[in-house]
């Protein structure tokens, strides 16, 4: 057995959680923020009654859920410049920082589980509801703001933070594109000092005790906002 | 857009030695499925005995499935791949930790040890779900009728637990697949690092990725349907969870 070397992680940790940590939580926060909105909308777009409306969303969510992550962070990292390019009508690529990049793919990406969440929500929602509202006047828009969005987003609060949980882990993979998220650093110094081992291990301690906590708070929670009917 | 397509590229010699670039993807989704396959089989075994112990009526087994679970499920896969491939062949002995880095394919063993884990750990839970989700009273009536509780679990409650299961664990095969990507990391050459090779060599990204799209949409096309083959010629008579009406 080799000697556990606790002095790396004792020199490093500051520079981890800065730099890296701060990197992985930032882009987990706005893409847990992100995704919510933009899977919401792709969910009632493919609960929508217009059929080329739902066939849209439904191709895109089914066809986002069968390829691997890293290869749609590699999509996107290569597809945001021309997108960008050609939103803004420049004849070359344009430049997107390493944040932005990842940014669009993540939101893009867990967008689709999220929207599967949602519309589970939305189904969960009595008809009865819908029609209530529509009874009182209401248009669409009103009627999915004031009254099933709500309940949908109650229902599902647990199942979208776990998925949340699966994208903290997930953005682990940006470590593909070089980028310096919290393993992205451990593995720089381990790979500077020579301490792998430590470095590994020390990730693996973090993030598991992050997971763990998280997930146990979400049961707390599933029980106390359960809705009794 | 300025980008210059070239769908021909497919039928180019690639510098890899192996032929056109399209046989570069195909050796790619080769490895993948290699991968994938040995992974699940590894995950569905392991799954199945941590699941079922996570259902015995005795406190210790169950705290063992826990952990189990919890420590495979909250660790990036992409971590836990780095700890069987860097790490672990530091911790054993010398002599053991040499002959495993210079296995000849390292990479593509630890892979699949570590997709198994992760995926056992998922598929676990499945079972346990399964098993749960049938009647008390098929417990109580194996143990009636003079069944010991292995008996029960081999002859009443697994044979309908694992038929329950089969969609969740559909969805968990499409993940074993997916999830083989992160493998580039270690080295291994499946689908999505020849596509990287071949953007890298080719310079035509859009291609490349298109191409690793299509395939990986049809690997997952024909995975639901032979699944849905199965799901329906194993499915228990009566029941309406074996997926026939709703």
């Amino acid at each position: 057995m080799i000697n556990f070397d606790f002095d790396v992680i004792e020199r490093s940790w500051v520079y981890l959680f800065q730099t890296g940590m701060a990197f992985t939580l930032k882009l987990a926060l706005y893409s847990m923020v992100g995704g919510i909105i933009l899977g919401t909308i792709l969910a009632m777009m493919r609960l929508s009654s217009n059929a080329l409306v739902s066939r849209i969303a439904g191709t895109y969510v089914d066809g986002i859920r069968s390829i691997p992550l890293v290869l749609v962070i590699f999509w996107f990292y290569f597809l945001v410049p021309y997108l960008g390019a050609w939103a803004i009508g420049s004849k070359e690529p344009i430049e997107v920082g390493a944040f932005t990049s990842s940014l669009i793919t993540f939101i893009m990406f867990e967008a689709a589980y999220y929207c599967e969440i949602m519309r589970a929500g939305i189904q969960s929602v009595a008809r009865g509801q819908v029609w209530a509202g529509y009874a009182l006047g209401m248009d669409y828009f009103q009627t999915m703001r004031h009254i099933v969005l709500p309940q949908a987003f109650r229902n599902m609060l647990p199942v979208l933070l776990t998925q949340t949980i699966v994208l903290f882990q997930d953005v682990s993979l940006v470590y593909v594109l070089s980028i310096t998220d919290f393993v992205g650093a451990a593995s720089k110094i381990a790979q500077r000092d020579g301490r792998l081992i430590e470095m590994y291990v020390f990730v693996a301690v973090v993030y598991f005790i992050l997971c763990f906590s998280l997930s146990l708070l979400v049961k707390r929670l599933q029980k106390n906002i359960a809705i009794i009917r | 857009m300025n980008y210059n397509w070239n769908w021909r590229i497919f039928w180019e010699a690639s510098p890899d030695a192996v032929g056109t670039y399209m046989d570069t993807l195909l050796s790619g989704l080769v490895w993948t499925l290699m991968t994938a396959l040995s992974a699940w089989v590894m995950a569905l075994v392991l799954g199945a005995v941590v699941g079922t112990i996570r259902t015995l009526p005795r406190r210790a087994p169950v705290a063992f499935a826990n952990t189990y679970i919890e420590l495979f499920r909250n660790i990036p896969l992409l971590v836990q791949m780095f700890l069987w491939y860097f790490v672990l062949p530091e911790l054993l002995p010398e002599a053991a930790g040499n002959w495993l880095k210079s296995l000849p394919n390292a990479s593509f063993i630890t892979a699949v040890i570590s997709l198994g884990f992760f995926a056992s750990a998922r598929v676990a839970v499945q079972i346990s779900a399964g098993i749960n989700s049938l009647p008390r009273g098929q417990k109580m009536a194996g143990q009636a009728l003079g069944l010991t509780l292995p008996q029960t679990y081999r002859f009443v409650l697994l044979p309908m637990a694992f038929r329950l299961v089969i969609p969740p664990l559909t969805s968990e095969f499409l993940n074993v697949i997916k999830n083989s990507a992160v493998a580039l990391t270690i080295g291994l050459m499946e689908l999505t690092a020849q596509t990287r090779s071949m953007q890298e060599f080719s310079f035509h990204v859009f291609e490349a990725f298109t191409a690793a799209t299509i395939i990986y949409l049809g690997v997952n096309v024909a995975v639901v349907n032979l699944m849905r083959f199965i799901e329906r010629s194993v499915a228990v008579p009566g029941f309406i969870a074996s997926g026939k009406a709703k």
